[in-house]
């Protein structure tokens, strides 16, 4: 009677780890598939440190350890007096624009969210709707608006059109959805105003979305190319990116130049990663947990 | 503290309404629970109370003071939800201490006000710590200490204990009870849990679909139920419901059985009986119901037995060490004055 009680355990046993090879199978293509993802991520990087230890000469040769490395192109750049400008009006713009965003997109985002007010969601709607519009088309007008404003060559020229985006308002907006309505009733009953709890109950909690939006847009200021080019003039005013295209002359493009000071400004990146990635992981484990 | 008055309390959203014209009044210091089934309009009510919804009719007075347009830190309140809404990244300390935030007060006096609170609900060591550190019934400890610290003229507990397990829950219940004795303040306490609104209250407000269905206190909701809404709603398990019918001054009952009742019953009106299953039992009286047992739920002492009769099952009460079989034909009887009358028709109680 023991052997006929155990012999169905171990038929379960059997069963349960017969198709155990299929998801090895699967397992070992999805590792194949994020290795291939991690070499497609890494070789841009690679390339660029490696092409900033070339000669001029060696440039186009692909090879990704160079035959005579050397660090003469940095030395070259950062003793460029232009480098540290740009890379200070970079550093100006991100910063600003980082933060005018979490403060005006979570102020829109949470308002949206936790007021109830007619046409709300037609503001939402008209919001979300301008992430339609291409930057490309946005160009003529914000450079004429510039232009009547006086704020061409000006920091306050490249900042004014991302000072606040329709995505990070989204972002926000849907992040503001987790913080329960009872925390924002306690603090009203407590005495608390409106912009009070803002500052001092919802946005504590909503730290890891603050956290990406703040990555985001610093990302995206830092690296911005296009409105930056179009609204400066003057070489005191460039930003890095345009700043270092304008390596080299007219015949020549000198790439080596141009990788050294890309490598140079990944830097702050990597930086602001690490501040706020553990915000990010964090809001990817709650999420990760509601789901 | 301070009494508190409702005065024909209408709440509409859009063109539904959910409260339709509630008064009532809560003295001074009074422990009162409103109690109901899910959507019947107590947490409504009591988000009127406390100002995080606007009235569309009617009038809310704390303390003689009409509040209807004031805004909810104005209106000398603190609440206590049933999330507890306790801020995750604040410590116990400065949860306390939220409420003094805008408070004139000494940083020196509110901290003192803070530890005081602290010692009274037995939480001073865990003023460091932060909520995810805490146990559910700390951090209802830590809600309850959070309304307190502003000692408000009115509590209002949102179904405070519904989220704590069931051993818990006892013992906030009573911890509640205690606080309220030795603070005084005027407690509402909503909850669709009608053992906790039988322990706790002074008084109890029945509520269903945006109306008011009783107010007494627990022995006179339970003894004496306006309708059989009420009747049904408060005791566990629920009150039977036998129908019957007033012939020649005497109560014709389904089963057969005839009661004499006395005088006083509209003749040749349908009743509906209430007889609560602790004053059912099997027996030689007359006949309430008569029918096979159809399922024994032991509790030691007494088990309850369900007699299938009248096309619905009875719960009665019969003795723990020799209840009927399943299957038994048995005939149930109870005192007559233990019984209560309502009208088939209304619902209301007769008498």
């Amino acid at each position: 009677m023991i052997a006929a009680e155990i012999r169905p355990t171990t038929d379960a046993l059997l069963k349960t780890q017969a198709p155990k090879k299929p998801a090895n199978m699967g397992q070992i293509l999805r590792w194949m598939l994020l290795f291939l993802g991690g070499i497609a991520m890494v070789m841009p990087i690679a390339y660029m440190v490696s092409t900033s230890l070339k000669w001029p000469h060696e440039v186009y040769n692909l090879k990704l350890i160079p035959d005579e490395p050397h660090i003469e192109n940095y030395t070259y750049v950062l003793e460029d007096g232009r480098f540290y400008w740009w890379f200070v009006n970079s550093m100006i713009i991100a910063v600003i624009t980082t933060v005018c965003n979490v403060i005006f997109d979570s102020l829109v985002g949470y308002t949206l969210c936790k007021f109830r007010f007619p046409g709300r969601y037609i503001v939402f709607i008209a919001i979300l709707s301008t992430l339609m519009i291409p930057t490309e088309m946005l160009v003529i007008p914000w450079y004429l608006m510039s232009q009547q404003f006086g704020w061409l060559d000006t920091y306050w020229g490249i900042m004014f059109p991302g000072l606040m985006t329709a995505f990070g308002t989204f972002l926000m907006k849907q992040f503001f959805e987790t913080v329960p309505d009872d925390f924002i009733e306690a603090a009203r009953i407590d005495g608390l105003n409106e912009l009070q709890i803002w500052w001092t109950v919802a946005m504590p909690l909503v730290k890891p979305a603050l956290a990406a939006l703040a990555i985001f847009v610093f990302l995206g200021n830092w690296t911005a190319f296009i409105w930056p080019l179009i609204v400066t003039n003057s070489v005191e005013m460039y930003t890095l990116p345009v700043g270092l295209s304008s390596f080299g002359d007219e015949a020549d493009v000198a790439w080596e130049l141009i990788m050294t000071g890309a490598a140079i400004s990944t830097i702050p990146t990597l930086i602001v990663f690490l501040i706020f990635q553990r915000y990010i992981i964090q809001g990817v484990v709650m999420a990760g947990l509601k789901g | 503290m301070a009494d508190l008055a409702i005065r024909n309390l209408v709440k509409q959203y859009d063109k539904t309404e959910v409260l339709h014209g509630i008064s009532l009044d809560v003295e001074d210091g009074e422990f009162v629970v409103f109690v109901g089934p899910s959507g019947c309009g107590k947490s409504t009510t009591l988000r009127l109370i406390a100002g995080l919804e606007d009235a569309t009719g009617g009038e809310i007075a704390i303390g003689g003071r009409v509040v209807n347009n004031l805004e909810p830190k104005d209106r000398d309140i603190a609440m206590v939800f049933q999330n507890y809404a306790i801020y995750p990244h604040m410590t116990v300390r400065k949860n306390i201490g939220f409420g003094l935030r805008t408070a004139k007060m000494s940083k020196a006096d509110k901290d003192a006000r803070i530890d005081e609170v602290a010692g009274i609900l037995g939480m001073t060591d865990l003023l460091a710590r932060k909520p995810s550190q805490l146990s559910g019934g700390q951090r209802q400890r830590v809600a309850i200490g959070r309304a307190m610290v502003r000692d408000p003229a009115v509590f209002l507990f949102d179904e405070p204990l519904s989220n704590l397990d069931a051993q818990l829950r006892t013992q906030m219940r009573l911890e509640i009870k205690k606080l309220h004795q030795r603070v005084g303040n005027t407690i509402i306490f909503v909850t669709h849990d009608q053992v906790e609104a039988m322990t706790m209250a002074d008084r109890i407000v029945i509520m269903k679909d945006g109306h008011i269905q009783q107010v007494g206190t627990p022995a006179e909701v339970y003894h004496r139920p306006a309708n059989t809404f009420v009747a049904r709603f408060i005791g566990a398990p629920s009150m039977n419901m036998l129908s019957g019918m007033v012939e020649n001054g005497e109560l014709r009952m389904a089963s057969g059985a005839t009661l004499d009742l006395g005088a006083g019953l509209p003749e040749g009106r349908e009743i509906t009986i209430g007889v609560r299953p602790e004053d059912l039992h099997p027996g030689d009286g007359p006949a309430l119901v008569r029918g096979p047992v159809t399922v024994r739920e032991p509790l030691g002492h007494e088990t309850l037995i369900y007699v299938g009769a009248e096309g619905q099952e009875v719960i009665a009460k019969a003795d723990g060490r020799t209840p009927p079989q399943v299957g038994e034909e048995v005939t149930l009887t109870a005192a007559v004055d233990t019984l209560h009358i309502f009208d088939a028709a209304t619902g209301d109680a007769l008498r």
